[in-house]
């Protein structure tokens, strides 16, 4: 019983397919592949807004949302509707086509990722041998219909705005990309299902997920970190710096354009949240051996969930970085740890297992932390600032 | 060390994040229509004309000076002075003002029109729920919407309406103790003959 109700999406599909001619099965059963897809991750789109607020709110020792319906649990239709009716305002001076087709590349490159996505036991899209790679180059087209919004609108803050944007994004995608390596070179496959097929199986209870490895934690960690980044969520939110450039590269958008971008900016939150649940955190697996009867895509929704969580309370804690301090972030202390990570995968695969693995590569992912962060805090000379005019 | 400064948010920002389902008083939230906070006495945020006892037309303090109408620094305020005068609160005829308006979307909330009234006949009131769906009609106040009673600026700020009733009573006092010398001096400028007669009446 437990193994149906795990596959019933996958059954229902097959007996959904037994109705259609053979001629028309393969374009049909890609539809019932995508459409969920399209369905489910812009309906949690709408969900994670209103929890998002809900949080900040608590976080803030406010209430958030309580007035549209009961709890304020309407308040994402209201949004929608609001931003449906509002008027779109399209600058004269802007390249119409390109200006229009940004946030729609936006949102489809995010909903692209989705496709090497294991949701679910048998429950992904399409199992590319290449499903890492092929997930990094979809999500790197995010930056294209950035840089397509910032310069369409023909405004010099929104070009700005791109510009800082790219940078970031280009920048936190390496250690993104070299903190993924490690697990690729655990799994021995770019295929996000092997992936998630070699931290199957479990130590007692324990299952055998790469976060729970020292290697795997720290690049958990980096690949969080990046992810954060890239989704341009706080203290990583320059590209919007509302208090800077007037919100970047979005500013000439309004109405429901509006919305698509920050549709697309959560959906890629969620997708690379779900890569790093497929490769740390054991994608659909259950936590505890004892607890696989549940269904796997319960497994990897609440994962994913939890991982929003901890982005919202991350975004309600910490102050917006600098443009300085991002850059010095990325490439003086991510890049080196990413690239020491994949030297630690390497040390760890060739000694014998045991307890002396664990400590030696304990030692290589945290003394490199510690010291490199305070080497780069002593180069930090903070003084107190003259002001030679204001006096 | 790294991350140290870092956990400590985390830390304090899920302790918001819990304590604000326990313990009501973190949330400092005023729910608005329902709830409201006592007004506060130092708020200010738009004119309104005092008028004296019972009626506010004859009640009104304003005189039609006109002053406020030309040092209002946004020019919001439309005065048409009257052709005749009207007894006021005191019974005294003055001028008084045929039309009166002001226009609340471009009052700037500066008190200036406050400050420069010699009457004590404008005052800032401390109502903020303005808004309104007609922006023809309603906001352009007229006489009648801005006339407010002496008690209700009394009501909103206590301390200066104190000094400003004291102030006023102490000007009319002097008025009237002025107007008795006078008409007595008059009296006894006119009774000089017969100032005998008359001391004795008072006797
Ligand atoms: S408060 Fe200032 S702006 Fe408003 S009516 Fe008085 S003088 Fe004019
Ligand atoms: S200054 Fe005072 S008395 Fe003069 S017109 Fe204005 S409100 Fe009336």
């Amino acid at each position: 019983m437990p193994e149906t109700i795990d596959q019933i999406f996958v059954i229902v599909k097959h007996w959904l397919l037994g109705y259609v001619p053979v001629e028309v099965q393969p374009l049909f059963s890609a539809l019932l592949s995508v459409v969920p897809i399209l369905v489910v991750f812009p309906l949690l789109f709408a969900i994670t807004t209103l929890l998002e607020r809900k949080g900040l709110g608590r976080i803030q020792n406010r209430y958030g949302p309580n007035r549209t319906g009961p709890y304020g649990l309407l308040q994402p239709i209201a949004d929608a509707v609001k931003s449906l009716t509002k008027e779109d305002v399209v600058p004269n001076t802007a390249d119409e086509v390109v200006h229009f087709l940004a946030p729609l590349l936006l949102v489809s490159a995010a909903l692209l990722a989705y496709a090497v996505l294991p949701v679910g036991r048998n429950m992904i899209v399409a199992n590319l041998n290449a499903g890492v790679l092929f997930f990094f180059a979809v999500g790197s087209l995010v930056e294209l219909a950035v840089f397509m919004a910032g310069w369409s609108s023909r405004n010099k803050y929104s070009l700005l705005g791109a510009m800082r944007a790219i940078a970031q994004m280009i920048s936190y995608e390496v250690p993104l990309v070299l903190a993924s390596i490690v697990v690729i070179m655990a799994a021995g496959s770019l295929s996000t299902v092997a992936i998630v097929k070699a931290q199957a199986g479990y130590a007692g209870i324990w299952p055998h997920w790469f976060v729970f490895t020292p290697w795997g934690f720290a690049g958990f960690v980096l690949f969080m970190i990046a992810a954060t980044a890239e989704s341009n969520r706080s203290p990583f939110d320059l590209p919007e710096g509302e208090s800077e450039i007037i919100a970047g590269y979005y500013i000439e958008y309004s109405g429901f354009k509006f919305a698509l971008f920050f549709l697309g900016e959560y959906l890629g939150m969620f997708a690379t949240s779900g890569m790093a649940i497929t490769l740390f955190l054991g994608g659909w697996a259950a936590p505890f051996s004892f607890l696989t009867w549940v269904p796997s895509y319960f497994w990897f929704f609440s994962k994913l969930l939890v991982l929003i969580a901890g982005f919202i309370w991350v975004r309600g804690t910490l102050p917006r970085l600098r443009m300085d301090q991002l850059m010095n972030f990325a490439w003086r202390f991510m890049l080196p740890m990413a690239l020491l990570n994949i030297f630690i995968a390497g040390v760890w695969h060739f000694m014998p297992a045991g307890l002396s693995r664990w400590l030696v590569c304990i030692i290589l992912v945290a003394a490199p932390c510690i010291l490199l962060s305070r080497g780069l805090k002593k180069e930090k000379k903070l003084q107190v600032r003259t002001y030679r005019f204001a006096e | 060390m790294f991350g140290e400064g870092l956990l400590k948010g985390m830390a304090e920002t899920a302790r918001n994040f819990l304590g604000s389902y326990v313990s009501k008083d973190r949330l400092t939230t005023v729910q608005f229509p329902e709830e409201r906070v006592a007004p506060i006495e130092a708020s200010r945020n738009f004119p309104f004309l005092v008028y004296d006892g019972k009626d506010w037309q004859q009640g009104m303090r304003c005189v039609s000076c006109l002053i406020c109408e030309k040092e209002c620094p946004p020019k919001c305020i439309f005065i048409e002075k009257s052709t005749d005068k009207k007894p006021d609160a005191t019974g005294k005829p003055q001028f008084y003002p045929a039309v009166f308006n002001i226009d609340v979307s471009v009052c700037m909330s500066c008190q200036i029109c406050v400050e420069v009234c010699p009457f004590d006949a404008i005052k800032m009131d401390v109502a903020f729920e303005l808004s309104t769906d007609n922006r023809f009609d309603d906001l352009l106040w007229d006489k009648q919407r801005l006339a407010k009673s002496n008690e209700y600026y009394g009501k909103i700020h206590p301390t200066e309406a104190a000094a400003v009733d004291a102030q006023l009573a102490e000007g009319r006092a002097k008025l009237e103790a002025k107007s008795k010398v006078t008409t007595e001096a008059k009296a006894v400028g006119a009774a000089v003959p017969s100032a005998q007669t008359v001391s004795g009446a008072t006797e």
